[in-house]
C-alpha cells in the first residue's frame, strides 16, 4: 500500500522531483505484503530445512545412537571415520561410480542430441522415446534391470563366463550393473538439457564452415562444442553431484551386495544410521560428505567454466 | 482491468516468439529445414532408443507370462498363452489402491501447494532483490540447493515423529519446503522478465499487493507453473528414499515402496512382480504419451534459463 500512496505523492511533484521520490522510495523498506509473501517460507524453510542441518551438525559431536542416553565425545566420530575401512570403501565407490557414469552419461547423451538435431525421420517420436526414463520410478524399473542381469544376460551371453554367473552377484563387477541403470535413467534428461543447447546454435554458421571447407569433426570441436559449453557445464556438474548421492539404483540392483562391495555412501549412512545404532557416527560421515560435495562442485565450475572461456 | 491482462498476455506471447525468431530452429517445425533427410543418423537413433525399448518390452511380456513359461528362458519370449491373472494379484498382494491412492494424494498435494507457494514467495524475492532483506533470502534459500539429502535425512525423522508429520500429509509439506529452492530460481528470472508497468497499471486502478499478484502476475507465470507442476509431479510420484525413511505406517505407503514386498521372499515371485511395477509404472506413463511434447517443453524451459 506504501508504494501506492508514494506514486500517487510523487504524481502530484514535477519531473526531477518525480525520479528523486522514486528512488528513495526504493531504498524504503518495501511494502508489508512483500513481507507476508515471504516471512512465511524463511520460517518453514529454517524449521525443516535448516534447523536438521544444524541438530544433524550437534549430534555428530555426540555418541547418541538413535535412541536412549548420549555424551558429548568431541571430534572422535569425525577422527573415526578417517580410519573406517567400510567409510572409506564408500567413499571409493561413490567416487568411481560417480565419475564413471557422468563421464559415460555425458558422451552418450550428447551422442544422442546431436543424432536428434540432425534432420531425422520420426525426430518428435524418438525424443519422445528417449525421455521415457526420465519418468520412470528408477526404483522400479531398477528391478526389471536386475531381472534382466541376474537371469536374461546369463541365458543370452551364456558363452561369456563372466556374464554366464549373475554380474550383480560378482564383487568385482557388479557395480557396472549399477553404472548401466543410472546412466540409462539421467541420460533421458541430459539429452533433453544438450538438445536445447543445440537448437540455440543458428545454422548459417554451419553453412560458413561447410563453405569453408570444415567436416563433420572439425565443426563439431569448432562450432558446436563451445557453443554448448554453458550446457555441457551444468550437465556435468549435475550429474556428478547427483551420481555421488546415489541410492535407488543400488537399492534395486544390489542393496550395496555383494558384502559390502557396491555400498555408497548415502546408502551407509541409511543403513547405518536406521538400522545400525550409529546415529552419531552416520552425521559426523553426512557432515564430511557435504563438504566433500560441495567442494567438488565449485571445484568443477571453477575449472569447467575456466576452460570454457578459453575457446 | 480487461486491458491490461489483454496487453499482459501479448507481453508473454510475444517472449518466446521473439526469441525463436533470432536465428534458431524451433523442434517442432520441420517444414523451415531446409537440409536433406540425414538416414545415418536416423538408424543410429533408432537403434540407441531399443534400449530405452527393450527394458519396457521386458517388463511387458514377463508380467503377461505363467512362472512355468519364465522358467529356464531368457524372459524375451513372447508368452503364449497370455495369463492376467498375475495383475489382479499383483492387485492384491501390493494392496494397489491404497498405494496408488497414497501416492495420487501425495503428489497432487504437493503440485497444488508447491504452484500457490513458491510463485508467491518467488514474486515477493523478484520485486525486491535490490532490497538486502530479499536478496539474503533468495540466496539463503538457493544455498540449499549444494546441501545433500543424506546430512539432513537422520535428524530429519526424528523431527517428523516428533511432530506427528510421519504421514501423508507430511510428506506434502516436505515437497513444497524442499522444492522452494529450485522453483523460486525457475520462477524469478522469468518475473523479473515481466514489465513492471504491468503491475502498475492495476496498481493505480487501486489493487494492492495480493491482488496484483493473484490477477495480474499469476496467469501471467502459466508456462513456469507447467515446468514447475511437471518436475514436481515426477519427483513426488516416483520418490522412494523421503517415503522411505519418513512413513512409518504400513497402510501409508507409496507405490515405489510397496514393490519391496517382492524383494524380501526367498523365492521372487517374478510373473506377478512385473505385473506390479508395470501397474505402477503405468499412470504417469500414460499421462507422458498424451502431454508428450508439453512436458518436455516444460522441462526444458525450466532447463534453460
Amino acid at each position: 500500500m506504501s508504494t501506492l500512496t508514494q506514486a500517487t505523492r510523487s504524481s502530484t511533484g514535477g519531473g526531477g522531483a518525480k525520479r528523486a521520490t522514486r528512488m528513495r522510495s526504493d531504498s524504503r523498506r518495501a511494502a508489508p505484503a512483500y513481507y507476508w509473501m515471504v516471512w512465511p517460507a524463511v520460517i518453514a524453510f529454517a524449521a525443516f530445512h535448516t534447523l536438521p542441518v544444524l541438530v544433524g551438525i550437534f549430534f555428530s559431536f555426540t555418541n547418541y545412537a538413535g535412541y536412549g542416553a548420549w555424551n558429548f565425545v568431541g571430534l572422535s566420530n569425525y577422527a573415526n571415520l578417517f580410519g573406517d575401512e567400510r567409510v572409506l570403501q564408500a567413499y571409493g565407490f561413490s567416487f568411481l561410480f560417480a565419475i564413471v557414469a557422468t563421464i559415460l552419461t555425458n558422451v552418450f547423451s550428447l551422442a544422442i542430441a546431436l543424432g536428434l538435431n540432425a534432420k531425422i525421420v520420426g525426430r518428435n517420436f524418438f525424443r519422445g522415446v528417449f525421455f521415457v526414463p526420465y519418468v520412470l520410478a528408477i526404483l522400479v524399473i531398477g528391478y526389471v534391470f536386475q531381472f534382466f542381469f541376474a537371469n536374461s544376460l546369463p541365458q543370452i551371453l551364456s558363452g561369456i563366463p563372466v556374464f554366464r554367473d549373475n554380474i550383480l552377484t560378482n564383487p568385482d563387477l557388479a557395480w557396472t550393473a549399477i553404472v548401466v541403470l543410472a546412466v540409462w535413467q539421467a541420460c533421458a534428461f541430459a539429452i533433453i538439457i544438450y538438445l536445447s543447447g543445440l537448437q540455440t546454435i543458428p545454422g548459417e554458421l554451419y553453412e560458413a564452415a561447410s563453405i569453408d571447407g570444415a567436416g563433420s569433426w572439425r565443426q563439431f570441436r569448432s562450432i558446436t562444442f563451445p557453443l554448448i559449453g554453458a550446457f555441457f557445464t551444468i550437465n556435468v556438474v549435475l550429474s556428478l553431484k547427483s551420481f555421488l548421492q546415489v541410492f535407488d539404483p543400488i537399492v534395486a540392483l544390489t542393496n550395496g551386495g555383494p558384502g559390502t562391495s557396491t555400498e555408497s555412501v548415502t546408502l551407509l549412512i541409511f543403513k547405518g544410521g536406521f538400522s545400525g545404532g550409529e546415529f552419531a557416527y552416520q552425521t559426523a560421515n553426512a557432515v564430511i560428505f557435504f563438504i566433500v560435495i560441495t567442494v567438488v562442485s565449485l571445484f568443477q565450475f571453477r575449472v569447467l567454466q575456466r576452460r570454457e572461456a578459453e575457446f | 482491468m480487461t486491458t491490461t491482462t489483454t496487453t499482459a498476455a501479448q507481453a508473454s506471447e510475444a517472449m518466446p516468439e521473439e526469441r525463436a525468431r533470432r536465428g534458431r530452429r524451433r523442434p517442432g517445425r520441420e517444414s523451415d529445414d531446409t537440409r536433406r533427410i540425414n538416414w545415418w543418423a536416423t538408424a543410429l537413433i533408432a537403434v540407441c532408443s531399443l534400449t530405452v525399448l527393450i527394458p519396457m518390452y521386458l517388463a511387458v511380456v514377463v508380467a503377461l507370462k505363467t512362472p512355468d513359461q519364465l522358467a529356464g528362458g531368457s524372459g524375451f519370449e513372447w508368452p503364449n498363452p497370455i495369463r492376467l491373472e498375475n495383475f489382479a494379484e499383483a492387485w492384491e498382494r501390493t494392496n494397489f489402491p491404497q498405494a496408488l491412492l497414497n501416492t495420487a494424494f501425495i503428489t497432487v498435494g504437493s503440485v497444488v501447494f508447491t504452484l500457490l507457494t513458491s510463485s508467491v514467495v518467488a514474486y515477493g524475492i523478484a520485486r525486491n532483490l535490490h532490497r538486502p532483506f530479499f536478496k539474503v533470502v533468495f540466496f539463503y534459500l538457493l544455498a540449499a540447493l549444494f546441501i545433500p539429502f543424506p546430512i539432513i535425512m537422520l535428524p530429519l525423522v526424528k523431527q517428523t515423529a516428533i511432530l506427528g508429520m510421519d504421514n501423508p500429509g507430511g510428506l506434502i509439506i516436505l515437497y513444497t519446503i524442499y522444492g522452494l529452492s529450485l522453483n523460486i530460481f525457475i520462477y524469478t528470472a522469468y518475473i523479473r522478465s515481466i514489465p513492471i508497468e504491468l503491475e502498475e497499471a492495476a496498481r493505480v486502478d487501486g489493487a494492492g499487493t495480493w491482488r496484483v499478484f493473484w490477477q495480474v502476475i499469476f496467469p501471467l507465470l502459466m508456462p513456469m507453473n507447467a515446468t514447475v507442476g511437471i518436475l514436481t509431479c515426477v519427483w513426488a510420484w516416483n520418490d522412494f528414499i523421503m517415503p522411505l525413511v519418513v512413513l512409518t505406517e504400513p497402510e501409508h505407503r507409496t507405490l515405489p515402496l510397496v514393490q519391496y514386498v517382492f524383494q524380501g521372499q526367498f523365492n521372487v515371485d517374478y510373473t506377478v512382480a512385473f505385473a506390479s511395477y508395470l501397474m505402477a509404472m503405468a499412470p504417469l506413463l500414460i499421462i507422458y504419451i498424451f502431454s508428450q511434447r508439453w512436458v518436455i517443453s516444460g522441462v526444458t524451459r525450466g532447463s534453460i534459463k
